[in-house]
């Protein structure tokens, strides 16, 4: 087993073991922040997948984190409000399962990836960063300005969604549930980096002209790695939404993609559990920094700046050593 | 919708579109010649500001805050140039959005330490502070007027200084060829430093002038520097042309937007719908622009390759 799979396999318990330990305790705040990692990672394994085997640098992934909060927060008003979604030209109803909620969460996340992928990937670079900066910013003003569903306001769920056999409102529960969805999307984050066409994204990341050469499109890896990950990041904003039973513009500000990237750097870009590392340390740092300090982003920010310019491979690449997984 | 309304708003447009414009530039030179992102470009119009509410609490002046909003914020510039960003030249573009967006955590909230979350006020001088009447019997407030012939001097200023100057010669030759400038016996790294110091005063001054029309507050940067990153994309990254362009078109699209679009749903729609349907458009409109642009030119109006 080598030194970063020991690492992994530390940090994967690592959450479940916090979080049976709370409930022992009787912590519930616990369990609940130990939710909150587990799903912020997920939302990382998105990102990471972009980000990491592709090379994306997206700036603007909070519009897939928020639009998954939207479709939960959209669907669970119109079942609590007994209204329909639409009449015409047939009827849709609100919802109250997260099975089906996830569903539309990650189509429509899946397409708001595809439509902005589609027309920033034709750019690179600089070009990109700005251009899914800007295309998240725009869902930001326009969710801030459309009033029907609490515009800048946002929008309250007053019962967390159910899921068929489980008490979503017990803590320990949830927590287990959205456990096992960060799980499953490591395990095929994991067996899609050794795939095929994980192998041909990370050569496109490497060498675009080479992949070309031999036949592939660099253009519709990217843009399908860039579906894939806006996907996975709209569950995590679903689950996220239904942690909190709110979700409000704040969720696509470019904030919030600036915070899902740092989970990925802080743990380390390209490797499968960084995400995971990084959104505990995060929300370690918030816990203990912001009871110390109103101001600890001015420490988060120290960090991350030392990170970046000494510490490149982030929390696992410092204690797994040099060697990369994924290049 | 009157004539004399709509001419109000294309100045108001116009106002909007200078004030981006000094943004733009600074972001757009230092990418330029450095081939760096900076973030963190925000957050020196925010200094600028607070520098400028400062100084105007402290002396009552009004020149004096906005010249404390120049020196303030190149000087900011420089430091964080020296410090951190010259690292940050020979990195990948993630490492830069990173230690800018670090860059940020720390103005951001430094500042709030500082100075309070509670808005600052910076008041317009009593001079500027009434209407003056157009040609035409327009009223236009005196100190909007100021703020775009300001920008347009400042924009004139900056093609002069990078056409004929030195120094613009320099900065041309780098955006063109770093190696090559620097074996010619150029102080590469003083150049840089200038450049991110003249950026930064750019934002800094921008920041002061539009700090009294609205409030001056932590964050107060970044739905700016957004705004500025939108310019530069239409406009092309790197060219100045391109920024004074693309400013101009973004500050009268979502001017114009904000105040067109209502009314133009509402001649066929009810007036509630129209006003939502018609406002959020409006907020959109600007991306919708840009994703227009890159459609036909993926590397911005101006934009070199």
């Amino acid at each position: 087993m080598s030194r970063e799979a020991m690492i992994n396999t530390v940090l994967f318990l690592m959450l479940p073991v916090t979080a049976v330990s709370a409930l022992l305790l009787d912590e519930p705040f616990i369990i609940t922040l130990t939710t909150k990692v587990a799903i912020l990672a997920l939302a990382g394994v998105g990102l990471n997948i972009a980000l990491g085997l592709g090379g994306l640098v997206s700036l603007g992934h909070a519009a897939f984190f928020g639009i998954g909060g939207y479709a939960m927060g959209i669907l669970a008003y119109h079942a609590q409000t007994f209204t329909p979604l639409m009449e015409a030209p047939f009827l849709i109803e609100g919802t109250k399962s997260m099975p089906v909620i996830w569903l539309v969460a990650v189509l429509a996340g899946a397409l708001a990836a595809l439509a902005i992928g589609a027309l920033s990937l034709r750019t690179s670079g600089v070009y990109f960063i700005m251009i899914t900066l800007a295309f998240g910013q725009m869902l930001y003003y326009f969710a801030i300005s459309w009033p029907a569903y609490g515009g800048e306001d946002g929008l309250s769920v007053y019962v967390r969604n159910g899921f068929p056999g489980l008490n979503t409102l017990d803590p320990i529960q949830f927590f287990a549930l959205s456990f096992v969805i960060l799980a499953m999307a490591l395990l095929f984050a994991g067996r899609l980096a050794a795939a095929p066409f994980g192998l041909a994204l990370s050569a496109a990341r490497q060498n675009a002209e080479r992949v070309e050469t031999v036949g592939l499109s660099p253009y519709r890896l990217r843009l399908l790695a860039f579906v894939i990950s806006g996907a996975i990041t709209a569950l995590a904003g679903a689950l996220f939404a239904d942690l909190n039973r709110f979700v409000s513009p704040t969720m696509l500000s470019w904030h919030m993609s600036g915070e899902i990237m740092i989970f990925v750097i802080l743990g380390g870009v390209g490797r499968l559990f960084g995400p995971v590392a990084g959104a505990a340390l995060f929300i370690l740092l918030e816990h203990v920094l912001g009871g110390l300090s109103d101001f600890w982003h001015v420490y988060l920010g120290i960090l991350l700046l030392l990170v970046v310019l000494f510490a490149r491979g982030g929390m696992i690449g410092s204690l797994a050593g040099r060697q990369v997984a994924h290049d | 919708m009157t004539t004399l309304l709509l001419i109000e708003q294309i100045l108001n447009g116009l106002q909007f579109g200078v004030m981006l414009f000094l943004m733009a530039a600074g972001l757009t030179l230092i990418f330029g010649v450095m081939g760096l992102i900076n973030l963190a470009h925000g957050s020196l119009y925010m200094v600028g500001a607070f520098a400028a509410a400062a100084v105007a609490e402290a002396t009552g002046s009004f020149l004096l805050a906005l010249i404390a909003s120049l020196i303030a914020a190149a000087a900011a510039g420089a430091i964080i140039e020296l410090v951190v960003i010259r690292r940050l030249y020979d990195r990948d573009h993630l490492d830069q959005v990173l230690a800018t967006f670090a860059l940020i955590l720390i103005f951001s909230e430094g500042t709030r330490w500082l100075f309070g979350s509670f808005p600052l006020f910076l008041d317009i001088p009593d001079a500027l502070a009434g209407p003056v009447i157009l040609p035409g019997g327009i009223q236009y407030p005196a100190y909007r007027l100021l703020i775009i012939a300001i920008g347009l001097l400042i924009a004139f200023g900056l093609f002069q200084l990078i056409a004929r100057t030195r120094i613009g010669i320099q900065i041309r030759a780098g955006e063109s060829d770093r190696e090559m400038i620097a074996a010619l016996g150029v102080d590469i790294s003083r150049l840089y430093t200038i450049v991110f110091a003249l950026g930064a005063a750019l934002a800094g001054l921008a920041g002061a002038l539009v700090g009294a029309i609205q409030s001056v507050q932590v964050g107060m940067g970044e739905p700016v520097l957004i705004l500025a990153f939108v310019v530069i994309v239409i406009g092309g990254i790197g060219s100045i042309k391109g920024a004074l362009v693309g400013a101009l078109l973004v500050g009268l699209t979502d001017t114009l937007g904000g105040v067109l679009l209502p009314g133009f749903f509402g001649t066929f729609m009810e007036p509630s719908a129209a006003t939502a349907v018609g406002s959020s458009l409006a907020s959109m409109s600007i991306y919708i622009l840009m994703a227009g642009v890159l459609l036909f030119k993926p590397t911005g109006l101006y934009g070199g390759a």
